[in-house]
């Protein structure tokens, strides 16, 4: 089982210090500490276990360390900074390893931009050495790049050249959307085995500047402090994120607020939100109750559940979303965060929820939510309905059950605090042909929508009452269940991303979409391919037909 | 000296290459000249750069014109471009392409790695240069002096070689690495040489002796497995520079073995049984021999760590390539292309050193050291010779190849000079045993005093058994007054 879960403590590839308002990130990669067997993580290449202590160093540096306005990437290895994704370990992986592999690298990028653009803590990346393929790739979700001009270290996405894959890691993407580069001379770079050093990587805006050796620390030091000073992150005392308990047991996994049942054999996956109880009062209590604080606790169990099921449980093919709990405490959380929202806690907060729906998009599973009686899909949790391919309500109540009919509630949170990939809100991307549908629904925060309200203003698919809801609720699990799982990811993401285009878009929809392809092609993977050949010194025989 | 575009190419760089009807060449070659001379003159030996010197100018590839001796001031020396005579019908002889016409034009699809196969093979040869400036103020005799100074020419020969076939074949891309070959200076924190034991001192005159011997050595190697390329004008580039390189390590290795020679006599003289008896000996104004055991555990451990790593892609692609071979790999019988043999390299496995066989094609770094390892050897050999001869007991060793490294499997590691592993604190305790201490320095730095008397030599070192170009023992090598 793949373990998403770790703590400093624990790290065998990462240091973290701090200085001030300056937290260094060194990149130190154990060549014995791959996550599986049969590769060594040699010149700072890394693997998904590299890569889940880099995603919990970035989720911590912004919970526990307010007091941090700059990150310094670094090696701490001498003539490499990183030399990207492990081949071996690449050469080796099943498809759906490596797919997995680089959404979650992906991810924890996009989480390094996010802070940098959002939390007021940015990326420095100090590059000594030389940054490859993945390394640079890493290298470019900073905000500033430094590289040392010492006649060697250099910039590179040597994939095409070297192993026939892409810069799959967004290299590709950033290097136009991101840094700018021209798209000739991102061409040059990308064929170009060896890479760029020195005033041409500044001159085609691979790096911001380049140091001398003699000058290089203070320069780096003189960077972070600037760009600190540039930060409005304002806090003083970080709060502890503690280990997400959870028990995993053959057919469940449960966390305090999230519960997943797994059903193997109708290849779903039931994931129950349980909503609050108790909440504070006020920003103090938030800070005091820390970790432990509703929004924050739900989120990282979800997270930490979608995690699971994407690398651990491949055949489930559905995640079906429920929720538990009083709508009123839904909204109160919601209200909380909304009122304090200025706070940086409280920010984080509601940073980390989009990351976690984002991280719902982008599962490549059918999504299902079912609105029932008893549930508590509102404000925040309402996303869920928005997420999923499909939402279905409960009408009415059920005969014997006083819970009361099924409702859904829509709070400010709904329209500004979680924008998708494509930089839309859930509603936005929903209503993408209906600008008055978004209007609308805009005057529907705080209202409590039944079944028949929510169908009529678009907000779920289908309505069913207590005569037709196990029926239709069965056939639609069980036609998706039917289905191409292939086509189906492929539909999925097609239709949950409308509209405009992101870097972000970019980087999933076609990047990823083009890598995976070729992930699957012979040219890479079969017996004469790149990734198979490669480290042999035999040349991978390649098909020379384009297609 | 003249203009640059007055250059008469074939008298002022002899050469066989066409040169003077190779106008693309010759214009990169006018624009890189210059800085050329003005690199010689900063960073080429400190001093002694108007005396007329006694030097061995290449001007042919024939047995006549390899070795022309004659009086030249360094600055105005000949260097020139000279490739072993093409072999007609050549053919790649090992990896992929193995049987295929050697290429005479770059293949375009291995540019990149054979460019920088040139570069980093092109940076050593003036990083010497640097490293050793300092050295003729201190030369304990003229015959030394002159013999350093061959040395250096011949390494800024061996630049030429590199930049000629930069400018020649790789475009622009390789004009701008003949310049950056000029711009890197050895030990510099802002822009190094690009291996590490050519951004170290050589402070003495033994360092030099050891650098040549070993450093000196695995350039030997180098050009050796380059001499086989399937790009034609590299290997007959290499196969003509092996010729100076020879000579480089026979001033290193005679160079120890005067050193060695004179504290044996040294010690017979004053009746000194024992070689640890090192403040005795010391008194004599003699190196002793564990201190001269240490230099030369320092360098060959810092020569290894050259080779890079044990296990590496890039030398098996280099291969199967066909660009870079073995060492003689014309004289291996094996079929040339390692794609399914196995070759057996010393690892760290779980703390212990064991010998572990992996793919031949990734292990040819491993191999080539073991190649050079070997050929060290027998030199090592020759040095105990003099001792035996001298009847002394002491015998010079190589030190095991885990000691003391920083590239490659063992740079995890510490072990002493016999391979063992040692604790940190251990290490710490026992390391100025094993390399030179600071003391050790300063005590050799104290002898190096000139001496400048044709036919003299400095006391810790014994005269040469021959003079070179058969001259007489009161040779003037260098005409230090002219
Ligand atoms: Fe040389
Ligand atoms: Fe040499």
């Amino acid at each position: 089982m793949i373990d998403f879960q770790t703590d400093p403590t624990r790290y065998r590839h990462w240091k973290l210090s701090f200085d001030g308002p300056i937290a260094t990130l060194t990149m130190d990669v154990d060549p014995a500490g791959g996550l599986m067997d049969g590769y060594e993580l040699k010149l700072n290449s890394y693997d998904l276990g590299v890569d889940i202590e880099l995603a919990d160093a970035v989720q911590r540096l912004r919970f526990e360390h307010p007091e941090v306005k700059t990150v310094v990437l670094k090696s701490g290895k001498e003539n490499v900074f990183c030399a990207g994704a492990n081949i071996r370990m690449l050469g080796k992986a099943s498809h759906g390893h490596k797919v997995n592999f680089c959404k979650f690298t992906n991810e924890t990028r996009l989480s390094i931009e996010d802070a940098s653009e959002n939390s007021g803590q940015t990326y420095l990346a100090a590059i000594s050495g030389s940054a490859a393929g993945g390394g640079y790739e890493l290298a470019v979700t900073a905000d500033h790049i430094m590289l040392i001009d010492d006649r060697r270290s250099s910039v590179s996405l040597p994939e095409l050249p070297l192993l026939a894959v892409l810069p799959g890691t967004g290299g590709l993407t950033r290097l136009t959307d991101k840094r700018r580069v021209r798209r000739d001379l991102a061409d040059v770079f990308c064929t170009t085995e060896e890479g760029v050093r020195g005033k041409r990587a500044v001159q085609w805006r691979l790096v911001d500047e380049v140091v001398p050796p003699s000058a290089w620390e203070a320069k780096v030091n003189e960077r972070a402090l600037e760009l600190a000073a540039r930060s409005d992150r304002d806090g003083t005392k970080g709060i502890a994120l503690i280990q997400v308990q959870r028990t995993i047991s053959d057919d469940a996994i449960n966390y305090a607020h999230v519960r997943v049942a797994l059903d193997r054999a109708a290849r779903v996956a039931t994931i129950t939100i349980l909503g609050p109880s108790d909440l504070p009062a006020d920003l103090r209590g938030i800070h005091d109750t820390g970790a432990a604080f509703w929004p924050l606790a739900m989120a990282r169990e979800l997270d930490d559940a979608l995690l699971h099921l994407r690398s651990n449980e491949p055949s489930i093919g559905l995640i079906v979303f429920r929720s538990v709990g009083d709508p009123a405490q839904v909204l109160g959380a919601d209200s909380l965060l909304e009122q304090y929202q200025t706070d940086w806690l409280v920010r984080e907060i509601r940073l980390l929820l989009k990351r976690v729906l984002k991280r719902v998009d982008m599962t490549a599973r059918s999504l299902i939510t079912l609105i029932d009686p008893g549930s508590c899909f509102a404000g925040t949790l309402a996303e869920l309905v928005f997420a999923a391919d499909r939402a279905v309500m409960f009408a009415g109540s059920a005969a014997g059950d006083n819970r009361g009919p099924a409702t859904l509630h829509l709070s400010a949170l709904n329209f500004s605090a979680f924008p998708m990939g494509n930089g839309l809100s859930r509603l936005a991307n929903r209503f993408y042909g209906e600008p008055d549908s978004l209007n609308t629904a805009a005057a529907l925060i705080g209202e409590t929508l039944d079944a028949e309200a929510a169908e009529e203003h678009g907000l779920i698919t289908f309505a069913y009452d207590e005569t037709d809801w196990d029926d239709e609720v069965r056939l639609i699990l069980e036609e998706r269940a039917s289905f191409s799982p292939d086509a189906l990811t492929g539909l999925e993401a097609n239709l949950r991303f409308v509209g405009p285009e992101t870097m972000e878009t970019r980087i999933f929809g076609r990047l990823t979409a083009w890598q995976n392809w070729i992930f699957q092609r012979p040219n890479a993977v079969g017996e004469t391919g790149s990734l198979k050949r490669y480290g042999s010194g035999v040349r991978p025989d390649f098909d020379p037909e384009r297609v | 000296m003249p203009e640059a575009s007055q250059i008469d190419y074939n008298g002022l760089i002899p050469n066989n290459v066409g040169l003077a009807e190779d106008l693309r060449v010759r214009k990169a070659l006018e624009t890189w000249h210059p800085g050329y001379i003005d690199w010689w003159k900063s960073m080429g030996p400190e001093g002694f750069q108007n005396s007329p010197v006694y030097l061995r100018t290449a001007v042919g590839v024939g047995s006549e014109g390899w070795a022309k001796f004659g009086f030249v001031r360094m600055p105005e020396y000949r260097w020139g471009i000279l490739l072993a005579p093409q072999v007609e019908g050549r053919t790649i002889p090992f990896g992929a392409h193995k049987g295929e016409p050697a290429w005479q034009e770059v293949p375009g699809e291995y540019r990149a790695m054979l460019r920088r196969l040139l570069v980093i093979q092109g940076d050593t040869e003036p990083a010497s240069v640097e490293q050793q400036r300092h050295l003729g103020a201190t030369a304990p005799s003229l015959y030394d002096m002159r013999n350093l100074f061959q040395v250096n020419v011949e390494e800024g020969r061996h630049l030429w070689a590199m930049v000629y076939l930069l400018q020649k074949y790789f475009g622009r891309d390789g004009r701008e690495e003949a310049g950056e070959l000029l711009r890197r200076r050895s030990g510099d924190q802002d822009s190094p040489r690009m291996l590490g034991a050519f951004n170290e001192q050589t402070p003495d005159w033994l360092s030099f002796f050891m650098f040549t011997f070993f450093t000196d050595r695995d350039g030997k190697m180098q050009l050796a497995a380059l001499a086989q390329s399937g790009f034609d004008p590299l290997s007959r580039t290499c196969r003509f520079m092996l010729t100076e390189e020879a000579h480089h390590m026979f001033v290193g290795e005679t160079g120890v073995a005067r050193v060695i020679q004179r504290t044996a006599e040294a010690m017979k003289a004053a009746g000194i049984d024992d070689p640890y008896d090192i403040e005795r000996v010391r008194a004599l104004g003699v190196i002793d021999l564990p201190t001269i055991q240490k230099k030369a555990n320092l360098h060959f451990s810092l020569t290894l760590d050259l080779f890079g790593n044990e296990i590496s892609t890039n030398a098996a692609n280099a291969f199967n390539a066909g660009l870079k071979g073995r060492y003689r790999e014309d004289k291996l019988t094996d079929d040339h292309q390692l794609t399914s043999s196995v070759y057996p390299v010393l690892r760290l496995r779980d703390g212990t050193i064991v010998n572990e066989d992996v793919p031949a094609l990734s292990a040819l770094n491993m191999r080539l050291r073991d190649d050079y390892v070997e050929d060290a050897a027998t030199g090592v050999g020759r040095w105990n010779r003099v001792l035996e001869r001298a009847g002394m007991a002491f015998r010079m060793i190589l030190p095991h190849v885990a000691f003391n490294r920083r590239i490659g499997e063992f740079s995890a590691i510490h072990t002493d000079t016999d391979g063992n592993i040692l604790s940190s604190e251990a290490w710490h305790a026992r390391r100025e045993s094993m390399l030179p201490s600071t003391d050790d320095n300063l005590f050799i730095a104290s002898l190096m005093r000139t001496s400048r008397q044709p036919g003299s030599y400095a006391g810790w070192i014994a005269p040469p058994r021959q003079g070179i170009d058969n001259m007489p023992g009161d040779f003037e090598y260098v005409r230090i007054s002219d």
